[in-house]
């Protein structure tokens, strides 16, 4: 069955009859990262109001790839069990040049995670879940067919103009989020512009439906048979619905492309029949770019609307969630007046990084599949021909290099006696945890790990003592008799030791809340 | 300097002779293609990023 595309109800908003009071918070676009913002802050009791100027989820699968990290904040969510439910979980990549597989990843080797390294959903059910969960809580106002129309700075506060099918409204709020995607309209009526690289290539992408066989796996092409002197992707999702991505050229047209007597012809290739139903096909440009600044006075940008990343790498989506992750614990406490507005520079500071980082890997694979002619493409050819001869040049094949988070460049008390996969900037490693797993016990308030000493008395952070054990001690000690770790709401390592004192665990409790490490 | 650019290949003229065969009777195309995997592989058994950068700063100086 294709998926059910219902309408969200569109509610008369009250501000038509008589003017609202102030808003906390306004997010606009209920794409994944407004829907998962509005959620993220209600976790920390900031209410909100979501407008959308649509009423339906995604059409067509957009974003599939959706990584460990990602899951891990629905997971906070409360959506983690149903995405995994529902989802396709993969781990395995395989590449091949022309006909012959030259290269295969395995992206999770090690078990003891809750989550998996990717699942691959379609993103009209993410959001339609994040849809029912916003509705479900008093905490979100979720207003479709309310399109923002004007935005403006009014120093303490944002002021917007917001058109419904009844007509227009006003609304005053404290922070507007721009989640309004990569065309951002806030964005243009900030007169903000993009910064960075846009590359002259095309893809095609579809979703085709087929009754076929397929194992759980990304397939890369460089240069398929089926499609000469391209690349092409395939991936399988929930439904039997399939995702190809089909490199095109520069000089290709996109309306010709993507008609279907022009798509299923060259998905047929792919598959090698014609059993399949075209679902859905669109056409894009490559392109790696972002705001240089995400935080402009009392409107703040949130996943596209402040950087695009060429799909290769599953980079935009998930990014846009670590940006949410991010943002969530920090505008909670500048709002509760826990810290003050220098909280939010850090937001654009360590997710300006993230973005950087994201772009950069984005970008080696954009120009290692669509080489430049001349040296450009010599070289990535000969890093194809070298690859089914010797092993080192395998990892050299990119064919996108899948999101991880970035390990933020924190100034913080570190002690390198601990594992490097704990480092203070980084997402604390997940492992199981009694009945459950560590994850889970972080990421509302700070939290004061311990593990194999007792926890020093310091007000402000939750001391959680945790066995020097198993997965724990291999993840947080190392070869270390005990450590003490400090982290942050949103389950990053703000600092590690040995061992500390109170007065250094809470000046970097207070630095946590500075956003000054 | 983590680049050795003092002499540190005693057959350095055997070398440069097999050299020149690699490429003989190649089309300036499969030459670039040849000395394309070369580079590929000797960074790799290199294996040491700085020592790399100071031969691509070398080469183009």
């Amino acid at each position: 069955m294709p998926y059910d595309y219902q309408p969200f109800p569109y509610v008369p908003p009250p501000g038509l009859v008589a003017p609202e009071p102030r808003k906390r918070v306004v997010i606009v676009g209920a794409g994944p990262i407004g829907l998962a913002m509005a959620l993220e802050l209600a976790r920390h009791d900031v209410p909100s109001v979501v407008v959308d100027d649509n009423n339906v989820v995604s059409v067509g699968s957009r974003a599939i790839c959706w990584s460990k990290r990602s899951l891990e904040i629905l997971d906070r969510l409360g959506l983690g069990a149903r995405c995994l439910e529902k989802g396709v979980t993969w781990k395995v990549g395989r590449t091949f040049h022309r006909d012959r597989e030259v290269f295969n990843f395995d992206l999770q080797p090690e078990d003891g995670h809750k989550m998996p390294a990717f699942i691959n959903l379609q993103q009209y059910y993410v959001e339609q879940f994040l849809v029912e969960a916003c509705e479900a809580d008093p905490l979100v106002d979720l207003r479709f067919k309310n399109r923002v129309i004007a935005v403006e700075q009014m120093g303490d506060h944002a002021f917007l103009d917001i058109e419904t099918p009844d007509g227009e409204y006003a609304l005053e709020t404290e922070y507007l989020l721009a989640c309004d995607g990569a065309n951002s309209p806030v964005r243009h009526m900030l007169g903000l512009e993009f910064e960075g690289e846009l590359f002259e290539e095309r893809f095609l992408i579809a979703d085709i439906r087929m009754e076929a066989e397929f194992p759980s796996e990304r397939w890369f092409w460089f240069e398929p048979t089926f499609h000469p002197g391209q690349s092409a992707l395939l991936h399988k999702q929930p439904d039997q619905v399939y995702r190809i991505d089909l490199q095109l050229g520069w000089g290709a047209d996109p309306e010709h492309e993507k008609k279907p007597e022009v798509v299923i012809p060259r998905i047929e290739k792919v598959v090698g029949h014609s059993e399949f139903a075209l679902e859905w096909v669109s056409v894009y440009t490559f392109q790696c770019r972002r705001l240089r600044e995400f935080v402009h006075d009392r409107v703040i940008f949130v996943g596209d609307s402040a950087h695009v990343v060429s799909p290769f790498g599953a980079r935009g989506g998930n990014g846009g969630l670590q940006d949410v992750d991010n943002l969530g614990w920090k505008l909670a406490a500048v709002i509760g007046g826990r810290a003050d507005a220098g909280l939010l520079e850090s937001y654009g500071r360590e997710r300006a990084f993230g973005a950087d980082e994201n772009i950069k890997n984005s970008t080696r694979a954009t120009r290692f599949m669509t080489p430049a002619a001349g040296m450009e493409r010599v070289f990535r050819d000969q890093v194809l021909a070298l690859a089914a001869k010797a092993p080192f040049a395998r990892a050299w094949v990119n064919s996108g290099r899948l999101s991880a988070p970035c390990t933020y460049p924190l100034n913080a008390p570190d002690d390198t006696r601990l594992p490097p996969g704990a480092r203070p900037g980084m997402v604390a490693p997940d492992a199981p945890l009694g009945n459950g797993w560590l994850m889970e016990r972080l990421g509302r308030g700070v939290a004061l790990l311990t593990i194999g000493c007792t926890a020093p008395e310091v007000a402000g952070a939750e001391a959680i003592a945790l066995p020097a054990e198993g997965q724990i001690a291999a993840r947080f000690l190392g070869g270390a008799a005990q450590a003490i770790y400090l982290v942050r709401p949103d389950q990053v390592i703000a600092a590690r030791w040995c061992t500390a004192d109170p007065s250094a665990i809470s000046a970097e409790i207070e630095t946590l809340w500075a956003g000054t490490a | 300097m983590t680049l050795i650019d003092t002499p540190h290949l005693a057959e350095h003229d055997e070398f440069y002779e097999e050299l020149l065969a690699a490429h003989k009777g190649l089309s300036a195309e499969e030459s670039s293609a040849l000395n394309a995997r070369l580079i590929l592989i000797l960074a790799n058994h290199v294996g040491d990023i700085e020592a790399l950068r100071e031969a691509i700063a070398l080469a183009r100086a």
